[in-house]
């Protein structure tokens, strides 16, 4: 088995080989660590879409807009995830963010989900029909399972969630009733010296 | 009083990290501290009469226990070489997480003497050869079967048997990420693992050199005097693999640094030193003498530097003596400057190490402080501004500005690494081919261009919008906000000029480590002793705290 840290290791040195920056070749190093930490299959992805690079034209998307279209060649994953990255300051006030025609979408992910982290909310992203829910950069939920991913996305469309919470009052509040058997009811003597503050508590 | 924390740019030069030695706060002592208390076990030593076999020692605390797994070889004396091309060794050693069964006895005989060649497993947490020093080593075997100690004359011009030639840790050829072990207490401080492999190494090599000698001549021999043991430590060989790490991890590099600039500021500021601690303290540095008598080495660039030490240490000893007086107020504070003012950055450094042995009140809690979760400050901020970017870079890099890197000597090496053994290598870039492939540690001149590129950048342009047309400086981008917080963290000297000398880069890392007597063997790798005059395993839960001082070999 290659530890994460051979991966993050030959994946730098493997991207800048391929012709990327120092820079840019470090952020592939920590995203592709990631997705195999999750058990995604980064470096299966990384090494077919870096033998493609050489043969076919990808474009690169520098600066990200709502929506993003790439009609000639599919958008490069390791630019688009960098931009992503960089640009998730500005890109938070968007709710709702589409990328058209993606290769290697795996990929693009792993910066999504750093990114999640950065601005410490969910992002749930739909690549064609299939769907993911990035938590914080500490776990990615998918229905991709036991299938493969796709080589190319026709739509990835992006949605950051607010800060909500995912169960009803009525849930939450049954939940509090319970957790009010755990506290002692005071009496008059109780009120006056548990807590220690005295009688005037105004002043 | 107040003392403020060193400049940086005066601490972060190369000859001065260079000049860096040994302290409290250094990683073998540190390690020593933490597992006085585990029980120390030799579980198998099933050698032949020649010593070559397997043998297992153990460190366990509660259900916790460490294992080096040691497999000692037969090689012929043409195959050893301590150069990182060598592919056999005299032993080859794993620590193993845990108590390892016969099944992983079996497999790591077959995996750890290949070394790089193996693969390893996330049972196993560091990885490591030696070599015998062969002069010390049949002579102590001799002497001991013919029932005689060895002489310790021969002994004190090497200091140990066997010497190390690489010891790999955190995720290489398969052994466990640091992740996996990171929330564990007792290695809660950098290399601790490493510590405790070298140490265990130290203890095998006793053991064996006193089978051999036995199965020699089982009438007549006599086991290695145990105070003899204690006086000999572990060699290293040590060559450019060290000086990227330290280039390639700043926030850990700034941790150790700054434990011990916080450390030494903390000392200075005492007011009133006790009698004890100052009678401590001297006693120290005149029984350090012995270490830097007994220092040798055949590099003339450190013959100078050991010289010099020598003559300063004396000179110091002699003001304290005759012109100092402790019960004056803030007394560290005046050694300090008196030094500043009076000696070489050797002998600084030196006493500066020293200044610590007292305060465990003061260091114990620094050896905390001396890891780091890098992840945590790998992101680049890049809503932040090109100006802020740059007014760092003015703050944090004031003399690496100067340097003009249109001039051929400040730009004549490169980094690189090499293709049969993955290893750094430093060349001249105006000789030699492959500096297209230069590695990225030339952050001096890529500081310089990033500040050249930003004085023409819109100072209201995000860094986020500044990347996108400069991907080539993302990484020194990173690095300049990184050492924004963390001052410590980049070497401020160039390390790619003519007038590099890398052996400072690994000094400053093993001076961490704990090494003693440098020997450089050219400008590029050199030859350290670590543990010697350590207590035995079996000592280990009553020892004298300043044993590094005391060595009589």
């Amino acid at each position: 088995m290659k530890s994460l840290s051979e991966i993050e290791t030959t994946v730098k040195r493997a991207s800048k080989a391929a012709g990327y920056s120092w820079g840019v070749s470090e952020e592939t190093g920590k995203s592709i660590r990631l997705l195999e930490l999750f058990s995604l299959p980064g470096i299966k992805h990384l090494n077919e879409y870096l033998n493609q690079k050489n043969k076919s034209k990808f474009e690169n998307l520098n600066l990200i807009s709502e929506n993003n279209s790439s009609s000639n060649n599919p958008y490069c994953p390791i630019t688009l995830g960098v931009s992503f990255l960089d640009q998730i300051n500005v890109l938070e006030n968007l709710k709702k963010i589409e990328f058209k025609n993606v290769a290697y979408p795996i990929i693009f992910i792993s910066f999504i989900s750093r990114s999640s982290e950065i601005i410490g909310k969910k992002i749930n992203v739909k690549i064609d029909e299939k769907k993911m829910l990035l938590n914080l950069n500490v776990n990615i939920i998918s229905n991709f399972t036991d299938q493969e991913f796709p080589k190319i996305a026709s739509t990835i469309e992006v949605n950051l969630l607010e800060n909500e919470d995912n169960f009803t009052d009525d849930e939450w509040n049954n939940l509090y009733k319970l957790s009010e058997e755990t506290f002692v009811e005071e009496s008059d003597s109780l009120k006056e010296g548990a807590a220690g503050a005295g009688l005037t508590d105004n002043d | 009083m107040k003392v403020e924390l060193r400049d940086p740019n005066k601490i972060m030069k190369l000859s001065r990290l260079g000049s860096f030695h040994q302290s409290k706060l250094s990683f073998l002592r540190s390690f020593l501290n933490e597992f006085k208390e585990w029980e120390y076990k030799r579980d198998l030593f099933n050698l032949n009469e020649n010593g070559f076999g397997e043998a297992v020692y153990s460190f366990k605390k509660n259900k916790r226990v460490y294992s080096l797994v040691c497999f000692a070889n037969e090689i012929k004396d043409e195959e050893r070489s301590d150069r990182v091309i060598a592919t056999k060794w005299d032993a080859a050693f794993t620590l193993h997480d845990g108590v390892p069964t016969k099944k992983d006895i079996e497999r790591l005989k077959n995996e750890v003497p290949k070394q790089e060649v193996g693969r390893l497993s996330y049972k196993e947490l560091t990885l490591s050869r030696a070599n015998k020093s062969v002069r010390i080593y049949n002579h102590v075997v001799e002497s001991l079967s013919k029932g005689q100690q060895p002489d310790l004359n021969l002994l004190s011009k090497v200091g140990y048997l066997y010497r190390t030639t690489a010891v790999y840790g955190s995720g290489k050829f398969g052994l466990a990420d640091r992740f996996r072990i990171k929330n564990r207490e007792e290695i809660n401080g950098p290399f601790r693992l490493e510590m405790m492999l070298v140490y265990l190494v130290r203890q095998f090599t006793f053991d064996q050199v006193n089978h051999v000698a036995y199965y020699k001549n089982p009438k007549t021999a006599v086991k290695l005097d145990d105070n003899i043991c204690k006086n000999l430590g572990i060699g290293n060989s040590t060559g450019l693999g060290m000086a990227p790490f330290i280039v390639n991890h700043p926030t850990l590099l700034n941790n150790w640094i700054l434990s011990r600039e916080k450390a030494l500021k903390k000392i200075r500021e005492i007011k009133d030193v006790e009698s004890q601690d100052s009678d401590l303290f001297i006693d120290c540095v005149k029984k350090s003498l012995k270490n830097i008598t007994s220092w040798n080495t055949d590099s003339e660039f450190q013959k100078t530097k050991i010289t010099s030490l020598l003559k300063d240490v004396e000179k110091f000893l002699n003001f304290i003596d005759k012109d100092f007086n402790f019960e004056s107020e803030y007394p560290f504070n005046k050694i300090y400057q008196w030094l500043e003012d009076n000696t070489c950055e050797e002998c600084i450094e030196y006493i500066v190490s020293i200044m610590m042995e007292p305060y465990n009140n003061i260091v114990n809690p620094l050896v905390k402080e001396m890891s780091s979760d890098e992840e945590k400050y790998f992101n680049i901020p890049t809503y932040r501004k090109v100006e802020e970017l740059r007014n760092i870079i003015e703050a944090k890099y004031p003399n690496i500005l100067d340097i003009n890197f249109e001039e051929k000597e400040n730009n004549k090496n490169f980094w690189f690494i090499s293709k049969n053994k993955e290893e750094p290598r430093l060349a001249d870039r105006f000789e030699e081919h492959g500096s297209e492939l230069e590695q990225p540690l030339a952050i001096a001149r890529d500081i310089k261009k990033l500040y050249d590129k930003l004085l023409v950048s819109k100072n209201s342009l995000t860094i986020a919008e500044f990347l996108t047309s400069n991907s080539e400086l993302r990484h020194v981008v990173r690095r300049a906000f990184i050492v924004e917080k963390f001052p410590y963290s980049e070497i401020q000297d160039n390390t790619i000029g003519k007038d590099l000398m890398p052996i400072d880069m690994l000094r400053l890392k093993l001076s961490f480590f704990g090494a003693l007597k440098f020997d450089p063997r050219s400008d590029k790798w050199l030859r350290i002793c670590m543990f010697q005059g350590a207590p035995l395993p079996n000592e280990l839960k009553s020892y004298d705290e300043q044993w590094v001082y005391k060595t009589n070999i």
